[in-house]
């Protein structure tokens, strides 16, 4: 037996590619948008990876410092390095800001991180260029995914920064490329006032009777200088030493720091479960209305190709050809529609598509692997149509009347 | 030769129920020996088409008796499980259009039925090419339906009928697209396979070019045929 299917693909190839390659473009761009998703997920576990923590010490009853707005004052560190089971412990701010470089500006997460060496936790592990910040002031490693270079200088608001080191793959959980700086510059950079408003907030304080008092000289000084300074960061991250259990040590903390701890996978179930949920809805939403506007062109395609066959399925029935061998031939077509789609998409979703989108595009093997199963189900799905209209025909009509 | 063939007997078929049924067929006799060629004649809505459908299996009639070779295949109800195999393995159908499969090579438009019944391709195709040699087709085995010409699109359809050696062959006005030198090639054709294949053949027509070819005519009207002498002219 020859296949009828193959047979009449290769006398109609023209319409099976182009209609597979529209289906394709439709293909990829799902793919792609599991991919997405696949990538913010990534993400998130890089920023997490890459921040060398074991435990996220923040503000009492926040989801900080990704999620929502931390902060604790800035010598907690050092209790939290006195419990039992804490290796090293440092702060840590994060700021999504714009960056200013020469004439462009480009959005990054600016990180500060503490005076110390390599593997401290909050520094990047790795460096593919330059150094690590080793003065305390005026210094940044930055992503390379921000567009910036060894030398370049950098403004954070009204300071200047040289960028001293590149890394790779430091992102926030937004795909927002990492650009570290000295803790002391980030604290300022977080709080810091334009010179209008310090005027501004000098005068109201002393207008307070109760800051600027005659008797009390130094009174005034003393407040203002406190207002203009900033002793909080967003969090402490804590690496644990070696034979500790990381449930435990938080545990103890919590107890005694009254702060609120998250271990490694809370984090992630933080980043995941939560701050992303609504990327997630939306995408997932995206793949449900790809698939079904995917199943009506198919389904379209294949019925329209199947009523330009009425009379060849009613010769063919009435020669004696088995409903079995005529639901084949209509399912194998989809079929080969859906196949052609799918490596048109995965070859666009790989080629084209994953390397211009802006966010990270990361395309797993299985996401692939269950994509190409839904193509198949979705294909058979929308063969029924026109199954059930070929069914319908018949035999007689292909003597006529 | 009285044991082959085609007869039938007393044929009834009623379309529809009640107020709206139609009386297709009133009573049809009919017996067509192997071998033989006859016309089967009558104006439009005489039941023409409707009597081919019931021999073809593909509608079952409301009374009376169709016996096929050696075989009764309806005795006031069907008397054959398969009908799509005894489509396949008993009638050969040449349409009044050659209704050829577009996207099958002229071969395999032929030798889709022996493959249809099991035989393997190679088989299957060599039984196709030897009929093209007898039907004078043979150098366009390898093209596509669509680059033939009427007359050879009519063989190859006529090729089709003939290829699983059917006991009976139902033609419904097959020569209607033909000019009248190949209308009566294709009825020569006709005879010379149902004289070769020992076939019995029912042509039906109303063709002027060709009814004189008859020896034996089947007049239909009103759902009941009378019996004719044809003339039986040489084509
Ligand atoms: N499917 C059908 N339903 C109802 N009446 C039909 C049907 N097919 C044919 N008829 C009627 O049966 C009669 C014979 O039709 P048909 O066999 O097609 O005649 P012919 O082929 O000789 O023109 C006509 O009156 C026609 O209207
Ligand atoms: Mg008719």
């Amino acid at each position: 037996m020859i296949s009828l299917a193959g047979r009449d693909i290769m006398h109609a190839w023209g319409k099976f590619v182009f209609t597979g390659m529209g289906l394709g473009l439709l293909i990829g761009i799902t793919l792609s948008m599991a991919g997405i998703y696949r990538g913010m997920v990534d993400d998130g576990k890089a920023l997490l990876d890459n921040s060398g923590a074991d435990l996220w010490v923040v503000q009492k009853d926040t989801l900080g410092p990704y999620a929502e707005p931390s902060s604790i004052f800035d010598d907690a560190w050092r209790g939290i390095l006195g419990m039992p089971g804490v290796a090293r412990a440092a702060n840590v701010t994060y700021l999504t800001m714009q960056v200013r470089q020469g004439e462009r500006d480009v959005r990054t997460l600016v990180t500060g991180v503490t005076p110390g060496g390599p593997g401290t936790p909050g520094w990047p592990p790795y460096l593919v260029a330059g150094r690590q910040i080793t003065r305390g002031h005026y210094e940044a490693v930055a992503d390379i995914a921000t567009g910036f270079a060894l030398g370049d200088r950098l403004q954070i608001r009204r300071n200047h920064y040289i960028v001293v080191g590149l890394t790779r793959r430091m992102v926030s959980s937004g795909g927002d490329p990492m650009v570290f700086i000295p803790l002391k510059d980030a604290q300022e950079a977080q709080f810091l006032k334009d010179n209008d408003a310090i005027r501004q907030q000098r005068r109201r304080t002393a207008a307070n009777p109760a800051f600027n008092r005659p008797q009390v000289p130094d009174l005034l000084n003393a407040v203002i200088a406190s207002q203009s300074t900033n002793a909080y960061v967003n969090a402490v991250l804590v690496q644990i030493e070696a034979g500790h259990d990381a449930n435990e040590v938080a545990e103890s903390i919590r107890r005694w720091k009254r702060l609120t701890v998250y271990t490694r996978s809370q984090m992630e179930e933080i980043l995941i479960g939560k701050l992303i949920a609504t990327s997630a809805r939306q995408i997932f939403m995206f793949l449900v209305i790809l698939s079904i506007v995917s199943a009506a062109i198919v389904a379209f395609i294949i019925y329209t190709l199947t009523l330009g066959k009425i009379r060849e399925i009613a010769v063919l029935k009435l020669i004696g050809t088995k409903n079995r061998t005529i639901v084949s031939l209509i399912m194998q077509q989809s079929i080969a529609l859906g196949l052609i789609g799918f490596v048109v998409g995965k070859i666009t979703a790989t080629l084209v598509m994953a390397p211009i989108f802006p966010k990270y595009v990361l395309l797993e093997p299985l996401d692939s692997l269950i994509g190409f199963g839904a193509v198949v189900v979705i294909c058979i799905l929308a063969s029924i149509i026109a199954i059930r209209a070929a069914l319908r025909v018949d035999p007689a009509e292909a003597i006529g009347g | 030769m009285a044991d082959k063939g085609i007869r039938i007997e007393g044929l009834k078929k009623r379309y529809g129920k009640g107020d709206t049924a139609v009386d297709a067929l009133k009573g049809v006799d009919m017996q067509v020996a192997s071998g033989e060629v006859v016309g089967l004649i009558g104006p439009s809505g005489s039941g023409k088409s409707t009597l081919l459908k019931c021999l073809g299996a593909v509608i079952e009639p409301t009374a009376g008796r169709m016996i096929l070779g050696d075989e009764v295949i309806y005795d006031g109800g069907w008397k054959v499980k398969d009908l799509r195999a005894l489509r396949r393995d008993k009638i050969g159908f040449i349409f009044q259009a050659p209704y050829l499969i577009p996207f099958l090579d002229v071969t395999d438009n032929v030798a889709l039925l022996p493959m249809l019944a099991g035989v393997p391709n190679r088989e299957a195709r060599k039984q196709a090419l030897e009929l093209f040699k007898a039907l004078d087709v043979e150098n366009r085995a390898k093209a596509m339906p669509s680059q033939l010409s009427g007359g050879e699109q009519q063989r190859v359809a006529i090729a089709r009928g003939l290829v699983n050696r059917p006991p009976v062959i139902l033609a419904d006005e097959p020569t209607a697209p033909l000019d009248s030198e190949r209308a009566l090639a294709v009825i020569r054709i006709l005879n010379e396979m149902a004289r070769q294949f020992e076939t019995a053949i029912i042509v039906v027509t109303h063709d002027e070019k060709i009814i004189p070819t008859f020896k034996r005519i089947y007049h239909i009207r009103d759902g009941v045929t009378y019996e004719e002498a044809g003339q039986g002219r040489d084509f």
